[in-house]
């Protein structure tokens, strides 16, 4: 069954080939090829030598900035997937039309904004005389260190993908199938268990695609860690800066890119397995 | 449309047009009149190219300087060296890296008669780095120094007086890092009583490391520039190492409960110096530019950028300042008072920012990692 190739299906394949063959797979190469080369007196020179690999592979920062982020990228993923599908959920099932939309339109107002400026603004909630503090001083409470923690980090997470992730558990929530719903209503199966037996596995493709953005967002995130986390404890994205900030050490700031590209690749690979697990063509 | 074509019954068609194409040549021929500005390319920290440092002189030389803003030497190294030789006119750089500038041959040889360095302090005349076999490569324009920036509120002058302070127990979670290896263990280095900080042998080296991790746990946070400004502002960070005038002056002089102290032990400076780009096509008036920014008149505009404070080695710069703003001139010590800036140099209470001179960078970013990462 192969097709020839016809003009007509060039013109509209080429561009996106051309595309991903100029911004994603040359500079990856690129990336790989960097990651041989060495650095003396701060000037970058094409080398073939494995010895940032071993550099970074032997150092204990390294993994433990690793298993750090990976950490806490999961602990957001899934906290974000937890808070976001009774929202997305209230807006599937509970809304009207009209009422949807608008919900639909708030949850992409937030992307008009910059996401560096809402992760400052958190810093006026967070810090130690700042606005939530302030308030628990009213009943007596506090002040909490709130700000500069990785709680705090984990709230930069959220506010980067809790919009996104609504959304995309609202579209596969909304193409639900109701008549299944409405048969398992009459099978006497009660408001809770048809979420839990019928609604999330039939949602479970948007749900885990949407977990998995939000992994991956928060994994390489660098503006939460610094601004709302102070910094500590070091992610891989923080690891990077510092690579490259002493000494010019872009090759080794590349085992690190690319380790978290393998990352993230294996990841959506579990993910997406998952999500499609038992599918039917 | 009918109306106003009437009431304008004296205008012709041909004279309108007429107007019309001398309106739209006006800006031509004003502008061929005025020849444009010619661009001159500067590679520098954030500041140093704003209208309150460049204003006077793009208009007395009809020039318009195109900033190209870095943070960080390394950043500024990676810049010069992915782009072709001719870029930038005029590089600004701290103290630390003018020597890899030279040695990268990415500098052009600056004749010293052309500069008023006989108006500078003796100890700022032979600038190390500056110069490399008797040439003359950079010229310094400013410096600062780095001690213990406090809040007011927290702190008196002098508890801050000394780099135990950030071990006291009321700052837990309150001391802050700006967040760069070199000037933070410069400072645990001093603490140590090494009277050389960044020349130290391996045993000392060890002391500086053992002494850093053990602030560890009193530290609330790795900031970078905008981290630093807001935590200090805000009150998130009590203390903060690493860092000087050059941060707390800005936010002092915004209302901010903050300020540096140099302490017993002894403070670090910054310096950054100004050198011409290999291969300016503008080299000229980038030299025009140097001589303006070292002399007294430009001295005593760097020494109150807008974008953060500075000390300047001119002692004529001093005199200018001391004129123009003597509350600044008082606020950064330099005055003819005893104790200024300039006595606490001469009185070995300074010493220089350099890279560690038995140890390689790497080591100290390496275990700068090892000690965030703790």
């Amino acid at each position: 069954m192969r097709r020839s190739l016809t003009l007509y299906g060039l013109t509209f394949s080429l561009p996106l080939l051309i595309w991903q063959l100029l911004f994603f797979v040359f500079p990856l190469v690129f990336l790989v090829a960097l990651s041989f080369w060495t650095v003396k007196n701060f000037r970058m020179q094409a080398d073939l030598d494995t010895v940032n690999w071993a550099t970074m592979y032997g150092r204990s920062v390294f993994w433990q900035a690793y298993g750090t982020t990976l950490a806490m990228a999961s602990a957001a993923s899934v906290l974000v997937s937890i808070l976001a599908f009774p929202c997305s959920y209230a807006i599937a099932f509970k809304l009207s039309e009209t009422a949807r939309r608008w919900a639909i339109f708030l949850m992409v107002i937030p992307f008009f904004t910059s996401y560096l400026v809402r992760v400052y603004s958190w810093q006026i909630f967070l810090s130690d005389a700042g606005i939530i503090n302030v308030m628990l001083g009213w009943i007596g409470l506090g002040p909490f260190g709130l700000l500069n923690t990785v709680g705090a980090t984990i709230v930069g997470y959220l506010t980067l993908t809790y919009p996104l992730v609504v959304l995309l558990q609202l579209f596969s929530l909304v193409f639900i199938d109701r008549t299944l719903i409405e048969a398992a209503h009459n099978l006497r199966c009660g408001r809770l268990r048809t979420v839990f037996a019928v609604i999330i596995p039939s949602a479970r493709v948007g749900l885990v695609i949407a977990a998995l953005f939000a992994f991956i967002l928060s994994f390489g995130d660098f503006v939460s860690p610094i601004y709302l986390g102070g910094g500590d404890p070091t992610t891989l994205s923080i690891l990077i800066t510092d690579t490259t900030k002493s000494g010019q050490q872009w090759p080794r700031a590349a085992v690190i890119a690319l380790t978290m590209i393998a990352t993230l690749l294996f990841v959506a690979f579990v993910a997406v397995r998952f999500a499609y697990k038992g599918r039917s063509k | 449309m009918s109306k106003i074509a009437q009431g304008q019954a004296g205008l012709t068609r041909r004279a309108l047009l007429a107007t019309g194409v001398a309106a739209l040549a006006a800006p031509m021929l004003s502008r061929r009149a005025n020849a444009a500005p010619v661009e001159l390319t500067m590679l520098a920290w954030y500041g140093h190219a704003e209208p309150d440092i460049v204003a006077e002189f793009e208009a007395e030389n009809n020039v318009k300087f195109v900033p190209k803003y870095y943070t960080g030497g390394d950043n500024m190294l990676g810049l010069i060296s992915q782009s072709p030789a001719g870029t930038y006119d005029v590089i600004l750089s701290d103290a630390e890296y003018v020597q890899a500038l030279n040695e990268a041959g990415y500098v052009e040889e600056l004749d010293p008669n052309d500069y008023a360095i006989s108006d500078y302090f003796p100890e700022f005349q032979q600038f190390p780095g500056n110069w490399s076999d008797g040439k003359l490569f950079s010229l310094v324009t400013r410096f600062g120094f780095l001690g213990v920036a406090y809040n007011t509120d927290a702190l008196t002058e002098a508890d801050a007086s000394t780099y135990n302070v950030y071990w006291e127990e009321n700052l837990k979670g309150k001391v802050g890092h700006f967040d760069w290896h070199l000037p933070n263990l410069g400072q645990i280095s001093l603490l140590n009583g090494n009277s050389n900080p960044y020349d130290i042998d391996d045993a000392g080296w060890q002391g500086v490391q053992d002494k850093t991790m053990s602030l560890r746990p009193q530290i609330g946070g790795f900031f970078d520039y905008g981290g630093t400004f807001s935590s200090l502002n805000d009150g998130q960070m009590l203390a903060f190492a690493g860092i000087g005038d050059w941060i707390t002056g800005v936010l002092e002089k915004n209302g901010a409960k903050v300020r540096s102290v140099v302490p017993e032990e002894g403070g670090l400076q910054w310096s950054e110096c100004f050198s011409i780009g290999k291969g300016s096509q503008k080299a000229e008036l980038a030299k025009k530019w140097i001589q303006y920014i070292t002399s007294a008149k430009g001295q005593a505009k760097s020494a109150q950028m807008a974008a953060y404070p500075a000390l300047i080695p001119n002692q004529k710069g001093w005199e200018v300042l001391q004129a123009e703003n003597p509350a600044e001139a008082k606020r950064q010590g330099m005055t003819k008072d005893a104790g200024n800036v300039i006595d606490m140099i001469r009185a070995g209470r300074i010493k220089y920012r350099q890279w560690p001179v038995q140890q390689g960078l790497e080591d100290w970013n390496d275990f700068w990692s090892e000690y965030k990462g703790a």
